[in-house]
């Protein structure tokens, strides 16, 4: 192995004479070749690369602590990742039907879209919901709707992951009724819930109360699971949509992993060991198009994640280490123009994901910048998945980029950058005091902007977009359409149920939820009682918004 | 001449906000004065403020699937208020078919995710009018 020494001074040795000569005849395109997040590269990374790196260079294996190459030392040769497509639109039993067929294409998971009055804890028949209801996933108002929405799905058996933040330990309770009605203990169930707040503040908007209050139900949830649910992962915490929302790889990283901190930091001071309900603690993970940024993402993650763990909350079982993560590709890179480009830019980002050592993947389908999927676009996606599991090779081996100058120097440069945020994030008091005073949301819309800005240039070419445009009209791509029959569905069953159940007993649980947030003790008994009852999500949410009030965001441009 | 003034507005339960603040800052870039109404705002809360502001343009960002319900409600109210002259243009996750449906009911222009910047600045600056000037009454 070369020293550093001799590493610069054949570095100096190739520049002079081999890369010197050859620009003078033959020049690079452009002044500066960036990232897709503008970070500057190197025309070549070497040995040098690597030294650069200094004290936070790790040489383990899989496996071993902190994790860089992965969580487990045979990578996808054992199993691989799980195939689990976000999915959800209209009523209970359309979506019903969807999973079905999600099953029966060979997806080994699901994950439930909820549409926004759902989101925001709003009943079908409220007024906001109007125009909404089944539009952009699922809705669901009552245990009668979770019921349907798993008709001949066994919960004992299949994982689901549920996309929920602000009613996420209302939606989880009904989920639990349902697993009762089966016949399925609590013990047996197997999934995710979101459960992230701090990202709905910082990026996808979709909160409910303030941010105080909100956390509080993020540890109810931590503290329920880690007596009750002890396979399932109390939270997903998500820079998904914090990348979506226009922030740099580096920005997804340090966000998601402060908001994780900000986390743990508040299950700790709700009392909670943290070894009890750190490793049910998940991450999700956007795939954008830059493709080895994206790979040196996954494992600066791991690293970080495993460090911040081990050394600032002195976490001592292995698994409050490990970082596991689910993957989306990215939404906001699908183009409306050729819709038909969107499989290849997919297929590309499913591949970094992958590359990375992500443990669950959703692929995007093609329509997406249209509408939601048709089935055949589902299917298309999900096929994806498989060619890259089946025919690509990229499974038989762990880590391929690991010792890569490039890509090991992404990773370190990427970790360096979140400890810089990790450290403004601490001084100005934690990400929820951040968050009040819209740090972290001008920071993604700044880069949101540039971003723009470069395509707008063609800085960024985006094919179809601003190059390669087609002059040909293209012929139209058929979509999936939500007609108003799903609102009128829906709100009629509301009325419907609203007439059969025991009033008297929702009333009850209903002043039962509302003693126990004034009392502050946990709020998940009180949310089983009300689930059971046929409470309406719209009715559990109302209950909390008489305590807490609402949350309105000063608009920041 | 008056610089052309824009409402950008979230109608809606949708909390997206990254093409609404992005063609906010491209519009302001161009010389408008741009109003940002933030999240969730009713149709009559926007037609509310594109009457205090005298906005000549109002763009809506939908990405809900909501389009074919606020649309209307929102060119119905701007009837009812005698801003008929009031430019108005929607940008967001938007079905072909709902395009030629968003036209007819006097929507001036539907832009797609990937459009560019330029070309929304291009059409507002080509299509709308600024009030200043046109009328005693406003």
């Amino acid at each position: 192995m070369k020293s550093a020494e001799a590493a610069r001074t054949a570095r100096a040795a190739w520049e002079r004479e081999v890369l010197g000569p050859f620009l003078a005849k033959a020049p690079e395109r452009r002044a500066v070749f960036t990232t897709v997040s503008g970070r500057p590269i190197e025309t070549l990374y070497s040995q040098e690369s690597l030294d650069a790196i200094g004290d936070l260079f790790d040489t383990s294996a899989p496996g071993e602590f902190p994790y860089t190459r992965g969580l487990y030392p045979e990578g996808y040769r054992g199993k691989p990742w799980t195939i689990r497509q976000f999915s959800g639109f209209g009523t209970p039993q359309e979506t019903n039907q969807r999973y079905k067929a999600l099953l029966a294409a060979g997806g080994t998971g699901l994950s439930v879209a909820f549409d926004l009055p759902t989101l925001m804890g709003r009943d079908p028949d409220h007024e906001l919901s109007l125009g909404e209801v089944g539009k952009c996933g699922v809705s669901i108002a009552s245990l009668a709707d979770m019921e349907a929405l798993f008709d001949g799905i066994d919960l004992g058996t299949i994982t689901t992951s549920m996309t929920i933040n602000s009613p996420a330990p209302m939606i989880f309770a009904l989920y639990l009724a349902v697993a009762e009605k089966q016949g399925v203990g609590w013990q047996q169930l197997s999934g995710t819930i979101q459960n992230d707040i701090l990202k709905e503040f910082i990026a996808q908007k979709e909160y409910i109360y303030p941010p105080r209050p909100s956390m509080r139900l993020v540890t109810d949830v931590f503290a329920f699971c880690a007596e009750q649910v002890p396979k399932w992962n109390s939270i997903s915490v998500s820079g998904y949509h914090i990348r979506e929302a226009g922030a740099t790889a580096a920005q997804e990283l340090a966000f998601t992993l402060r908001n994780g901190i900000e986390y743990v930091q508040a299950g700790i001071e709700a009392g909670l060991d943290v070894d009890r309900f750190a490793p049910r603690i998940s991450f999700f993970f956007n795939a954008h198009n830059d493709f080895f940024e994206e790979i040196a993402k996954y494992r600066a993650a791991r690293r970080l994640w495993a460090r911040v763990m081990r050394d600032r909350f002195g976490a001592k079982n292995p698994r409050s280490w490990q970082l596991r993560f689910h993957t989306q590709t990215a939404g906001v890179s699908l183009t409306a123009q050729q819709p038909y480009n969107n499989v290849v830019r997919t297929a590309v980002q499913a591949m970094a994901a992958v590359l990375g050592g992500t443990q669950s993947l959703h692929t995007n389908a093609l329509d997406e910048a249209l509408a939601l999927p048709t089935a055949e676009a589902a299917t298309l996606a999900v096929r994806t998945q498989q060619i890259i599991a089946h025919e690509t090779g990229v499974t038989g081996i762990v880590d391929p980029f690991g010792g890569a100058y490039f890509v090991e120097r992404l990773t370190a440069d990427l970790e360096r950058e979140a400890i810089a945020y990790f450290e403004t994030i601490d001084r100005m008091g934690g990400m929820v005091a951040a968050i009040e005073r819209g740090y972290p949301q001008r920071e993604i819309a700044d880069s949101a902007y540039r971003f723009q800005q470069a395509v707008e240039r063609k800085e960024q070419i985006v094919v179809g977009v601003n190059e390669y445009v087609s002059t040909a009209p293209e012929s139209p791509l058929a979509t999936l359409y939500i007609d108003e029959q799903t609102e009128r569905a829906q709100v009629s069953r509301l009325t419907e149920l609203k007439h059969r159940r025991d009033g008297r007993r929702v009333d009850r649980a209903l002043a039962d939820i509302d003693a126990a947030a004034t009392a502050g003790r946990s709020l998940m008994p009180a949310l089983l009682e009300a689930a059971r009852a046929y409470a309406t999500i719209g009715e559990m949410c109302d209950a909390l918004r008489r305590v807490w009030g609402e949350w309105i965001e000063e608009p920041v441009l | 001449m008056r610089r052309l003034r824009v409402v950008i507005a979230k109608p809606g339960l949708d909390g997206h906000d990254r093409g609404a603040k992005v063609i906010a800052r491209a519009l302001r870039d161009a010389g408008m004065e741009v109003i940002y109404t933030g999240l969730r705002q009713t149709p009559e809360q926007i037609v509310a403020a594109a009457l205090q502001e005298d906005a000549d343009v109002i763009g809506l960002s939908i990405l809900s699937g909501a389009h074919m319900h606020i649309c209307p409600r929102v060119m119905q109210l701007l009837r009812e208020k005698g801003l008929d002259d009031v430019l108005v243009v929607v940008g967001g996750i938007i079905p072909d078919v709902d395009r030629v449906r968003l036209s007819e009911i006097g929507i001036a222009g539907v832009f797609q995710p990937g459009t560019p910047m330029q070309e929304i600045v291009d059409f507002i600056t080509t299509h709308a009018r600024t009030h200043a000037g046109e009328s005693g009454s406003r």
